[in-house]
């Protein structure tokens, strides 16, 4: 197994695929983009100036610094200015970042496995367990995904105790997400696995007597893997823009563990009063997060897989 | 066709009894309707009275049946948190969104259908190249983002237009417009193009591509090797033929643009069922979850019965399958 | 001689791309006469159908004419603006293409399309172009025009279909008529009936057929002259009897005898051996050297130029007399 998807990486990294690479310049600067926010972001611990989640570095005189300005009554000077409780922008956008990609790499991840499996055993057992699962994604995909989000994180929600609701609202954000990105996966594996399933090399390993499970995940996964990477990508640029929106919306990251969405709503609340630098920082830094994933997605697929265009 | 129609309708209902389930057992399962009702004082005859009461004490199928039964009547119960009929709130805000995804979906059709033409007939030109690559930030831009650039430019800065609420409406006894006072109209506007941008860009999108796909095919060839004039082969043949996958994407994003206006609303404060969605998801008000989840369900449902029946009269070689059964 | 209608010389279709200019149709030169039936012959990609194409103006960009001149009724239309071109289009010039299935536009009733079109081209009102709508269906053999007119296009089989598309195609009287492969799709009963359609109308109207096709006996039944292309060039061209009866490029040579004969002696088909080289990748010289058995010296250095031997003229240099002293020596 491990063979057959080192080919296939090999072949996915022979010389079209990089030459294809190099001569776009959009996926070279979106790919820059992401990697520096990405590593931005994880290594926010070692080079932030503040911790936004130790209320005991907070000073609230320092609220509402402008960007590179002394604070009139601290002399403090912020990069990107702060926020009404003296947060530090600067600092609560590399958090925040980390909570959104938390939460985008996570829902995607789950959703990934989720309709890897269901895809595989829909498509190669087929029968009434496909049609089930069909229906279903049918039923799901007749709401767009955002709605199921809501929808999913409104139940759960509803299911947590109230002492916990902030808590766990992170991990119902990303099963919330995830839940509603399985069906794209599901289907196009389902697809290339009933494709895959009835070529000669599958029927001869029936033949030799290998087990279901193993030519699942033996012959036809590395198969249909090309097509889930190019999912996946454009499904992260499509969770990180859903929890940004669920938790602009307030039903996503709670205020104490602000995402890039909680920030930017809590910055919307200062559009007329003049603090511009509270919304506008995590609105870029959403937007370039979002875009650059998004175009590196679009390149993905173009460079991997032409069909599926 | 009939047989058609009659197939669909079916899978209509199926798709609306599955919701439903979902709805019908978000109020069984999620949270103690009960706990709800009572709050904190209560004694033993209490949780049982409003148990019977609210039906708690039937088997499942029957409580489901009840469900559905008030549910065609439009009886949700009562909100947990405003303690009125849920019948009753909905109805209130219904006409705000309809009038919101009203505008914005006749806004993204009129813009997404000619721009897509016109990308799609000067497919090399510089204007065309820039609105395509405009469209390709745009559907990357979350769409709350929109709304506050657009907040910030037209009511902040340049202070034109109002940035929440629906301005003054006017009551007609059942339907509330802000279509006939100056402050409604004025307000509309850019919570409309917020909501009707995504899908204008998705709907051009569309259209130029099935365009391309069609101009080249044989009997756009043969049409312009019989020496028609351009207008008549662009569109006069070639956008008829488009019309058909265009019409599926409109609808399904007809049905989007009332989903989509949950983030509108909160953006704007619009005073619509989907702003009323969201603070139901907050404080976990399932009544009106169940009967918005409801309520989206229908007008999903029969926007692609109505898109699947359009096809009909746009396309002859679907109309023959009728004598064929 | 008759009159001449088409003269086409040194015709030139190339395509830009990455790795620099291709040359689809390489110096081709014919002409056609009022009334005269053309085939032209040759494996797919040998450049007939682009031929075709260039002379009506519809070359899919990025394709385009990159030399040489059409000269139509004694009119050059290389150079002319697609206004003026799309005037000439099923007025004067009309083209007849390979599929009649995909012909059709699928949403009009067929009396639509060819309302239209005679609209387009002539002077009428509605009733006299519906009446002429019928007349046309009717001299192309549909039977009970009258209420076949309102028809769509899937409702007729796919020969029914063709007679339609060859209506499209007389509608505006035109002197001339590109047909491009136009009976391979059908079922074969059907190609000799649609043919000889084809050729007994344009015979009573006097217009020219560029008869576009890789099936030899399509040409040899209709065609009055032919021309054998290879590789975007013009291998050999005459009289469709000569050319069929004796070739002279060894292209053509092999071609005929790849056709299987009815009567006489039963030999063995021919194959020739390897395949046509691709547009990227053509051999220096004459481009069927790698393939002919006949190769000598100046097959790799030089292209032949159209030699004229009895009625026919072949790209050849077999055929050149210097070259043939050499050879004789």
């Amino acid at each position: 197994m491990f063979n057959k998807i080192h080919d296939n990486i090999f072949r996915a990294l022979n010389s079209d695929f990089l030459y294809s690479f190099k001569h776009s310049p959009v996926a070279i600067v979106s790919f820059i983009v992401a990697l520096t926010l990405v590593l931005g972001a994880v290594l926010a611990p070692f080079y932030a100036p503040h911790n936004p989640f130790d209320p005991a570095t907070l000073n609230l005189m320092n609220g509402f610094s402008a960007p590179m300005k002394p604070n009139q009554f601290t002399g403090e000077v912020f990069l990107l200015g702060t926020d009404d409780q003296g947060r530090d922008v600067f600092s609560t956008i590399l958090y925040g970042m980390r909570i959104s990609l938390f939460v985008g790499f996570a829902a995607v991840t789950f959703a990934m496995v989720l309709g890897v499996s269901l895809g595989l055993i829909a498509g190669y057992v087929g029968g009434w367990l496909d049609a089930l699962m069909m229906r279903i994604a049918d039923v799901q995909l007749t709401f767009p995904g955002i709605l199921v989000a809501m929808l999913i994180f409104g139940i759960a929600k509803g299911f947590t105790p109230i002492d916990q609701r902030d808590q766990m609202a992170i991990w119902v954000l990303i099963i919330a997400i995830g839940l509603s990105e399985w069906v794209q996966v599901a289907r196009v594996v389902r697809g290339a696995t009933l494709v895959e399933k009835n070529k000669e090399y599958v029927q001869a390993a029936r033949l030799n007597g290998r087990r279901s499970g193993g030519i699942l995940i033996g012959h036809i996964l590395p198969n249909v893997l090309g097509s889930v990477l190019v999912i996946a990508t454009i499904s992260l640029a499509l969770a990180i823009i859903a929890e940004a929106t669920l938790s602009f919306l307030g039903v996503g990251a709670p205020p104490t563990k602000p995402s890039l969405g909680t920030l930017i709503r809590i910055g919307q609340g200062y559009l007329f009063s003049g603090e511009w630098w509270i919304l506008l920082f995590p609105a870029v830094t959403l937007l370039a997060l979002a875009l650059s994933v998004n175009l590196l997605g679009d390149w993905l697929r173009d460079a991997l897989n032409p069909k599926l265009k | 066709m009939l047989a058609f129609a009659i197939r669909r309708m079916f899978q209509s209902i199926i798709v609306l009894l599955v919701v439903g389930l979902v709805a019908f057992s978000m109020f069984n399962f999620v949270g103690d309707p009960v706990d709800s009702m009572l709050g904190q004082e209560r004694t033993d005859a209490d949780v049982e009275r409003v148990r019977i009461q609210l039906g708690l004490d039937q088997p499942f199928p029957v409580q489901y049946y009840k469900f559905l039964q008030g549910a065609v009547k439009g009886d949700f119960g009562i909100s947990y948190r405003q303690g009125r009929p849920v019948s009753q709130i909905i109805a209130e805000r219904l006409p705000a969104t309809l009038e919101l995804a009203f505008v914005s979906a006749v806004l993204a059709i009129i813009f997404g259908v000619a721009l897509g033409i016109f990308t799609a007939i000067r497919r090399n030109g510089w204007a065309a190249n820039t609105i395509m690559s405009l469209s390709l930030i745009g559907v990357s831009l979350p769409t709350f983002l929109i709304g506050i650039l657009l907040i910030y430019i037209f009511a902040v800065e340049l202070g034109w237009l109002s940035s929440f609420g629906r301005g003054d409406v006017v009551d007609l006894g059942w339907w509330r417009t802000g279509f006939l006072t100056k402050s409604g109209l004025l307000a509309i506007i850019l919570p409309a193009i917020t909501l009707g941008l995504y899908q204008m860009t998705l709907i051009m999108r569309i259209v130029r591509a099935e365009m391309l796909e069609v101009l080249r095919t044989d009997y756009i060839k043969f049409a312009r090797a019989r020496g028609l004039s351009k207008r008549a082969v662009n569109f006069g043949h070639a956008l008829k033929n488009t019309m058909v996958p265009v019409i599926t994407v409109t609808g399904m994003q007809i049905g989007s643009i009332i989903a989509f206006a949950i983030i509108t609303e909160t953006v704007f404060q619009w005073p619509g069922v989907g702003l009323l969605f969201i603070n139901a998801i907050r404080f976990v008000d399932i009544p009106i979850m169940a009967a918005y989840l409801m309520l989206i369900s229908v007008m999903f449902v029969s926007i692609n019965l109505i898109v699947d029946l359009l096809y009909f009269a746009i396309d002859p070689r679907l109309r023959l399958d009728k004598t064929k059964g | 001689m008759s009159e001449i209608l088409l003269k086409i010389k040194d015709l030139i279709v190339e395509f830009p791309t990455r790795r620099g200019l291709l040359r689809a149709v390489d110096k081709v030169s014919f002409e056609i006469s009022k009334g005269e039936v053309l085939g032209i012959v040759g494996e797919s990609g040998a450049g007939k159908s682009l031929t075709g194409a260039a002379i009506i103006g519809l070359l899919e960009p990025p394709g385009r004419i990159g030399g040489g001149e059409i000269i139509f009724d004694g009119q050059r239309i290389d150079n002319l603006s697609d206004e003026e071109m799309r005037s000439l289009r099923g007025k004067r010039i009309a083209m007849i293409f390979q599929d009649p299935l995909t012909s059709l536009n699928p949403l009009y009733r067929i009396g639509e399309q060819l309302i239209e079109t005679i609209q387009t081209h002539l002077s009428m009102d509605n009733k006299q172009a519906r009446t002429r709508a019928i007349e046309l269906l009717d001299e192309v053999g549909i039977p009970a025009p009258e209420t076949r007119i309102d028809a769509y296009p899937h409702q007729f089989s796919g020969g029914m279909r063709q007679r339609v598309v060859i209506a499209l195609a007389l509608a505006g009287e035109p002197d001339l008529i590109i047909a491009d492969e136009p009976t391979t799709a059908l079922d074969v009963s059907v190609q000799a009936q649609i043919i000889s359609l084809l050729k007994s109308l344009c015979k009573e109207r006097g217009t020219a057929i560029m008869l576009i096709t890789h099936d030899m006996g399509v040409i040899a039944e209709t065609a009055d002259r032919m021309a054998v292309m290879y590789s975007g060039q013009i291998a050999e061209i005459g009289k469709t009897y000569d050319l069929i009866r004796n070739p002279k490029h060894p292209y053509s040579v092999g071609l005929m005898s790849s056709i299987p004969a009815i009567k006489g002696d039963v030999k063995r088909l021919v194959q020739i051996p390897g395949s046509m080289p691709r547009l990227n990748n053509i051999p220096k010289g004459c481009s069927f050297n790698p393939r002919c058995e006949k190769v000598f010296e100046p097959c790799y250095v030089k292209r032949s130029p159209l030699i004229e031997v009895g009625n026919s003229s072949v790209a050849c240099w077999l055929y050149d007399e210097e070259y043939k002293r050499v050879k004789a020596k």
